[in-house]
């Protein structure tokens, strides 16, 4: 490729995003009217390959949601109005689907109890009783990201979980609430979690350099971990619209694919959230009980 | 020419999620044959199967995390 592609750094992504869609505007975005910005590093890049119509990292970009400025922290962009809905999602599911408080619980009590009790039981399993106390946290981490999921699988959706600047914000929260939690119960007994002493004493500093590495590498994980499927899988779906795209109107077959996929990614965003959630509780156990 | 060598690298990376498709495939199948030998208790660990699985696939996204700095950040 050209070396106009390698403009198309992650960060500037953001801001070239106008200029990537006057190069597709032509085909299908033409509704966003905001394309006099355009002549972006991004637009020369889609244009010299000329290949794919549908540009499968195109549907990452942040904008602006009013005008085309420069995006400051506080512009309100896609990810803010699709965060804003996962928590209006999350509110209509478990305050007014529950308000009811029926013996005979409706549709959508039965959907919030059930969520409840579901996360209510992971945290008690994997983390123990006296995990329970943090019980609020995880269920809320869970159903944002879960709802965050699911309102990124509707066509044209914005999804904010595919953006590890999302991610690792909960996931460093995460490990923040863990690492104090860990030593305001345990004070300095913490550290005993990387020293191994159940291994033989000449690998214990080994294990112990080990251990702590890997400590610090779970935000890391953590979040790249939710960030990854969930971009990776809505990237797929693009990449076979992107198919779709130049075979027109014959496109049977990667209509069929697209079809599958999303079928998977259905599954993915549920289970991603479901792990995102169990690997918590398993990290809050760790600052519990760190003797194990 | 650095961009042609970016492209191949983000090919190699993306072996990567073979190599952690292998991964999840031992865990999953390890549990279904352990499951098939003592159903009542498979109810039990799926949770472990879960944090199993997300540890062999953490792998796999890192080769994927690889593959797009070459392609978009290189």
């Amino acid at each position: 490729m050209s070396e106009d592609a390698q403009e198309q750094t992650p960060g500037e992504e953001a801001v070239a995003g106008h200029g990537a869609e006057a190069t597709h505007g032509t085909e299908e975005a033409v509704g966003h009217g905001a394309d006099a910005v355009a002549a972006h590093g991004a637009d020369a890049a889609h244009g010299a390959e000329g290949g794919l119509q549908i540009h499968p990292m195109d549907q990452f970009i942040v904008q602006p949601l009013f005008g085309d400025g420069p995006i400051a922290w506080y512009t309100p962009t896609n990810a803010t109005l699709w965060m804003l809905l996962a928590i209006v999602g999350v509110f209509v599911l478990m305050v007014l689907g529950s308000r009811g408080r029926a013996i005979v619980p409706s549709r959508a009590q039965s959907v919030a109890e059930l969520t409840y009790g579901f996360i209510r039981k992971m945290v008690e399993d994997v983390a123990g009783k006296d995990a329970l106390a943090f019980f609020p946290y995880i269920m809320t981490l869970f159903l944002f990201i879960v709802m965050a999921n699911f309102l990124g699988l509707i066509p044209g959706s914005f999804t904010t979980t595919s953006h590890i600047a999302v991610t690792a914000i909960l996931a460093m929260a995460v490990f923040l609430t863990v690492t104090i939690v860990g030593f305001v119960k345990n004070g300095a007994g913490f550290l005993g979690l990387f020293w191994v002493s159940s291994a033989p004493m000449a690998l214990r500093p080994i294990l112990a350099i080990i251990e702590l590495i890997s400590y610090f590498v779970r935000p890391v994980s953590h979040s790249i971990r939710l960030a990854g499927n969930v971009m990776a899988g809505h990237a797929v779906i693009k990449v076979f619209a992107g198919f779709a795209g130049v075979l027109g109107l014959g496109a049977v077959a990667p209509v069929i694919a697209i079809t599958a996929v999303y079928g998977l990614e259905v599954l993915v965003a549920f289970i991603q959230a479901y792990v995102f959630t169990i690997l918590t509780c398993v990290y809050l156990r760790d600052a519990l009980h760190p003797s194990h | 020419m650095e961009g042609d060598l970016a492209h191949i690298g983000a090919g190699l990376a993306a072996i990567g999620s073979g190599a952690a498709a292998i991964g999840v495939g031992h865990v999953a199948g390890n549990f279904l044959s352990g499951a098939l030998r003592n159903p009542s208790a498979a109810a039990g660990q799926t949770a472990t199967l879960f944090i199993g699985i997300a540890f062999a696939e953490a792998l796999g996204i890192f080769a994927f995390l690889v593959a797009l700095l070459l392609m978009f950040a290189v």
